[in-house]
């Protein structure tokens, strides 16, 4: 069984993809492989170009913050749309319709607005290097220590999961071997990432971002041709795949989520605590190369965010009309179980649809962004390990060239344990499950700790550590009386969907038990941090907290800059676009 | 940082273009557009690609220049 991890905001677990009988195979020729190649030259190349700007630890690390927003924010983007999410998203968009676009108008664009305007400043202000550090200095050494351990497993976890859908679904479609993949892919990773730092992985993120557009976008003009266009395609739907929020007053939905839920779940708890606070895509917007630059990333990274939905939920949807289709001989893939296995709709499209020539493109563009994906966790891993970890509990006072030596050794050991990390998703059944539980529950509360610290200065250290740590154990609880099917009598349900500490809560779908899940987890971290803060002295002084408290900074007033520039307004205007697509779509 | 982005881009992309562009024009009424709807996706697309391509390249060059 192949896992895929899922970019946290989606939550509703890992996903997996099976041995297939009727996986389509694909055939490539010399044509394919010389797109392949040159795109294996190129960001290796980056690499090598960008070595001799790697001077120190935070050229290394944070690209010397001097990267132009445009980059950034294609990155920022980028960053999170690995492979997992262009085949994750198309899988979705097969088995509910219209709706998936909530992951992205609704879970997404709003968080990435509220980063740019109200939160860059503190942590680009404060030149905070990683996120990590950003809670030591707001509140002390032991909430930093929790968050960049976390955050640490976390990132060399997904890096090995996503090279262990690239290898098994290399093996899947073009029977190549293994291990090969694996390692070969890793290799090149390496390759780029220690000859040019933040600055290589970024850099190959855009260009993994236009290879994506360009490389899936034929796919989806082919294909929406073929059901005689966009009103062709949705009359071939039930009803409730053609609408986004109509069907959402009740659970009566394919996703089995109402709007509560969604609004509040994952538009707010789930998608902040992931946008506004993983390092993974905030350290796109520290290295920008100036405030301005870093507040716009995220703003530059929702406009094409909020068009995505055509290339990745799109195709999803043209596959359930195209096997509807009489005649196109076209069915979606079916798993070890004989059910469909939705993860591969993206692969059979484009084998169903692009010659030679164009298939090397997509699956080309396939691979990058399972690549690039890698990179991105191993660059953010390597700084919170030589920042947070390192830095804070090893070996305090060193020179920069030591650091930047360590960076470089994180770099390989992050690949290798990503390496190792992916062998055991291979032979241990349910591991990357079992992780992806974890880290629900530790990401869940995660959002209520930033919010408190950037927006009230009385919230302390130990407010904000005991508000985390109980936050974490009312979401393992939650989980333990929750299920995500409503039981009959005498019905179980393995321990890792919930139910462990008795079926007292019974849900409509794994999602549905995950928003709550983040909902209960959220509001006590928020209480609790609250009471904490309240019941504690203050620890740090108003002068010390001048720049990372909302109250004690001086506002940026952004009137040196033209209006179309100021990422109120422009923010604004996004926000605005997302609120219109919802109601074109409703 | 004096690396300019749009330099690898363009000529990443221009390469693409070229090569699908040419391979389209080889394969003109294959069979192998049957998948395609009959169209010669490689040449339309090689084009667009093309000149995605060389737009990144220029502007890169005119930057540096200027």
């Amino acid at each position: 069984m192949l896992q895929l991890p899922i970019p946290l905001p989606l939550a509703s677990g890992s996903m997996s993809i099976g041995e297939s009988a009727n996986a389509p195979v694909i055939d490539l020729h010399a044509v394919d492989y010389s797109i392949l190649g040159i795109y294996i030259l190129v960001v290796v190349g980056i690499g090598f170009a960008l070595k001799r700007y790697m001077k120190n630890a935070d050229d290394f690390f944070l690209s010397g913050r001097s990267i132009p927003a445009w980059i950034t924010g294609l990155a920022f983007l980028s960053a999170n749309l690995g492979a997992q999410e262009v085949i994750g998203m198309a899988a979705s968009g097969a088995k509910y319709g219209i709706m998936t676009s909530h992951f992205y108008w609704v879970g997404a664009i709003p968080a990435m607005i509220f980063l740019a305007v109200f939160m860059m400043p503190f942590y680009y202000g404060s030149r905070a290097r990683s996120v990590p550090e950003y809670l030591k200095l707001r509140f002390d050494e032991k909430t930093r220590g929790v968050n960049s351990v976390a955050f640490a497993v976390m990132t060399v976890a997904s890096s090995g999961a996503s090279l262990h859908a690239l290898a098994s679904l290399l093996k899947l479609l073009l029977k190549w071997d293994y291990d090969f993949s694996l390692w070969v892919s890793s290799i090149i990773v390496l390759a780029y990432v220690l000859k040019g730092g933040l600055t290589s992985a970024i850099y190959t993120e855009v260009l993994q971002f236009f290879l994506i557009v360009l490389g899936f976008a034929p796919l989806v003009i082919i294909g929406l041709n073929d059901m005689g266009g966009w009103n062709g395609l949705m009359s071939r739907m039930q009803p409730e795949f053609t609408h986004s929020w109509k069907y959402m007053g009740t659970t009566a939905n394919p996703m089995g989520v109402e709007w509560f839920a969604m609004v509040f779940g994952l538009g707010f708890v789930l998608s902040f605590g992931y946008w506004c606070t993983d390092f993974l895509v905030v350290q796109r917007a520290m290295a920008a190369k100036s405030m301005g630059d870093a507040r716009r990333t995220p703003i530059i990274g929702a406009i094409p965010k909020m068009l995505f939905p055509v290339i990745v939920i799109l195709p999803g949807i043209i596959a359930l009309g195209l096997a509807s289709k009489t005649g196109s001989n076209y069915s979606i893939p079916n798993g070890v179980t004989g059910a469909p296995d939705y993860n591969l709709v993206i692969p059979s499209l484009i084998a169903h649809y692009l010659p030679t020539g164009m298939l090397g493109l997509a699956l080309t563009a396939l691979m990058a962004s399972f690549m690039s994906g890698m990179a991105g966790n191993v660059t953010a891993f390597n700084t919170v390990w030589t920042y947070d970890i390192y830095q804070s509990y090893m070996a305090k006072d060193k020179s920069d060239a030591h650091y930047l030596w360590m960076g470089k050794v994180a770099t390989v050991a992050g690949i290798l344990i990503s390496v190792a990390f992916a062998y055991a998703v291979k032979s241990i059944d349910n591991i990357m499950d079992f992780l992806q539980l974890v880290f629900g529950f530790v990401n869940a509360p995660v959002f209520a700790t930033f919010l408190l610290g950037m927006f009230w200065k009385r919230a302390t250290g130990h407010g904000a550590f005991y508000g985390l740590l109980s936050g974490t154990i009312a979401a393992i609880i939650f989980h333990g009386i929750s299920t995500p099917a409503i039981l009959a009598p005498g019905e179980t349900l393995p321990w890792i969907k919930g139910g462990w500490l008795g079926a007292h809560y019974g849900f409509t779908s794994s999602m549905a038990q995950n928003f709550w899940l983040a909902i209960v987890a959220w509001s006590f971290c928020f209480v609790i941090t609250i009471l904490i803060s309240l019941a504690t002295k203050r620890t740090k002084t108003d002068a010390e907290l001048k720049g990372l408290v909302y109250s004690l900074t001086e506002k940026i007033s952004g009137e040196d800059e033209p209006v179309w520039k100021r990422p109120a307004v422009v923010g604004s205007v996004v926000l605005l676009i997302a609120v219109v697509l919802n109601i074109i779509f409703w | 940082m004096n690396f300019d982005l749009r330099l690898p881009i363009g000529i990443l992309f221009t390469l693409f273009g070229a090569i699908l562009t040419i391979y389209g024009i080889i394969t003109r009424g294959s069979e192998i557009y049957a998948k395609s709807l009959g169209q010669n996706i490689n040449i339309q697309w090689g084009l667009v690609l093309l000149v995605f391509g060389l737009v990144m390249y220029f502007l890169a060059k005119r930057s540096k220049n200027s």
